[in-house]
């Protein structure tokens, strides 16, 4: 599996980080309550198919990568920066 | 049809015509009592001491493929109880005893062969840590030796002893521990189940569950609708799809395992191996071929087959702990869907739904897990009461962070363990 990081270009799979899925860009308020916690920490949709993934360019440029990844066939169709994708 | 010698020496004699299928192949009923979604190891074993144990024989399980094709078939077979952490040590010192017993109890020949496990440790700081699993394992009741480097040679002198990274100081000895041939244990619990009157109905896919007022009243399948007044869902590998038919979101993601085998040798590797630093561990199949494996790929996965990177990784690991095993050569590699929790440990509860229960979250250790996954499973479907080696694995553990089992030590979120 190859990565495209948006800064560095294609790279090997080895470079990277893997956080998981990317709702970690969508945190609840702090006083969200424990059920959205819960939620944001533990639950996932866990898709057989398309999802976005969280990847950090650890040996690269340091960048937080959003990968539109297929889960099923390892495919990946785009990739962007996190610091770029509107909260 | 009982199996015995005797009976292998008459068929031997008559041109082995008289073998039957074990189980029967029936078309669904409308209802049933109570239905098994899953037939895979745990799905079987539920159904078959729902059976035995609770009288509960109007049970189907229901199989999108066929038995034993699963997770149940692709494993590297290893059966131990060396865990360390309440909850989950009298969990599995539960189930290893119901493996010592599994072979009588289903007249089936699983090939259960407690060759004895060995925990490989490379410091003073692992030699402590071990100590005190092996303590653990001790007062639970189960059997655990602390070797040292001479005690590990004696067993294992293949081994790489003088490495320079990893110099073996010892090991942890778990003489119960051991292997299985994993599709006969699907087998015989199929078989035993069917001789209890369960149906085993494959080639049927649920597509649906039907709630009605926060109540189960069946499911919808790919063989019509069934309904039961009782559901379990024992899918690993496709727990978030299923769970999500009944309107759940699960703490679970799921990740690829890979498994390795060689080409048949002489016996050369009489116990498993299991280098923890590596993440490498490793037995010899009774046909010859060395089955080992290491790490997940560590990145969410139904691909049933995993990427290079980690192959390299494993077998870097096998050169470092054994340099003879650069003589094999690899037959084949697989890949695994696991049930990741953020804890690393299972989950055997009910749902928000009356009479739909689940079991998942197995992570990388359901084989060992099946005959007391479904002892456990069935008595909670049976009496509603959680079984008490399992009653540590609550759902909503996560939610309260009361009686999480993070047995690596590593925290309770994804992508951990």
């Amino acid at each position: 599996m190859r990565i495209t990081c948006p800064n560095c270009g294609e790279r090997d799979r080895r470079e990277f980080y893997y956080q998981g899925d990317a709702l970690a860009l969508t945190r609840p308020a702090p006083d969200a309550g424990p059920h959205a916690w819960d939620d944001y920490l533990h639950n996932r949709d866990n898709p057989a198919g398309d999802t976005q993934d969280l990847w950090f360019h650890e040996a690269g440029c340091g960048a937080w990568i959003v990968v539109n990844r297929n889960t099923v066939t390892h495919a990946i169709d785009d990739t962007r920066l996190a610091a770029t994708v509107k909260r | 049809m009982r199996y015995s010698g005797f009976r292998v020496i008459k068929e031997g004699f008559f041109g082995q015509k008289g073998w039957k299928p074990v189980w029967r192949d029936p078309d669904p009923k409308p209802e049933y009592d109570a239905v098994i979604i899953g037939g895979g190891g745990h799905g079987l074993a539920t159904a078959y001491y729902l059976a035995k144990e609770h009288g509960l024989t109007n049970v189907a399980v229901l199989e999108k493929g066929y038995i034993g094709g699963g997770n149940v078939g692709r494993n590297t077979t290893i059966v131990r109880a060396n865990y360390f952490l309440p909850g989950n040590s009298e969990f599995y010192s539960h189930s290893l005893k119901l493996w010592e017993g599994m072979e009588q109890d289903l007249n089936y020949n699983v090939m259960h062969s407690q060759r004895g496990l060995i925990n490989l440790f490379h410091s003073d700081g692992q030699r402590d840590a071990f100590a005190r699993r092996g303590n653990a394992m001790i007062n639970q009741g189960d059997d655990a030796v602390l070797l040292d480097t001479d005690g590990v040679r004696k067993i294992l002198p293949y081994l790489d002893f003088e490495n320079g990274r990893f110099p073996i100081y010892g090991g942890l000895y778990h003489p119960r521990g051991g292997t299985a041939r994993h599709d006969a244990v699907a087998w015989g619990y199929a078989r035993g189940a069917d001789q209890r009157g369960v149906d085993i109905i494959q080639n049927c896919e649920v597509t649906g569950i039907d709630i009605e007022g926060g109540v189960v009243k069946g499911v919808q399948t790919t063989r019509g609708a069934i309904k039961a007044k009782k559901v379990g869902i024992v899918v690993a590998g496709r727990s978030g799809q299923v769970a999500q038919m009944a309107g759940m979101r699960l703490p679970i993601e799921s990740h690829v395992l890979q498994a390795f085998v060689t080409e048949g040798l002489k016996p050369i590797i009489d116990h498993v191996v299991s280098f923890g630093m590596g993440h490498f561990y490793i037995s010899q199949s009774d046909k010859g071929g060395l089955v080992f494996g290491g790490d997940l790929d560590f990145y969410s996965s139904y691909a049933a087959r995993g990427n290079l990177p980690m192959k390299e990784h494993v077998m870097d690991a096998a050169m470092t702990l054994m340099p003879m095993i650069g003589k094999a050569r690899v037959l084949r590699s697989w890949g695994g869907i696991m049930d990741m929790t953020p804890d690393g440990s299972p989950i055997i509860d009910k749902t928000a739904t009356d009479g739909l229960f689940i079991d998942c979250g197995w992570c990388y250790g359901g084989f060992k897990a099946v005959p007391g996954s479904g002892f456990s499973f069935a008595h909670l479907m049976a009496t509603g009461r959680h079984h008490e080696p399992a009653a540590g694995f609550r759902l909503n553990r996560f939610r309260d962070g009361v009686g999480l089992m993070d047995e690596e030590g590593t925290g309770s979120q994804h992508n951990l363990h």
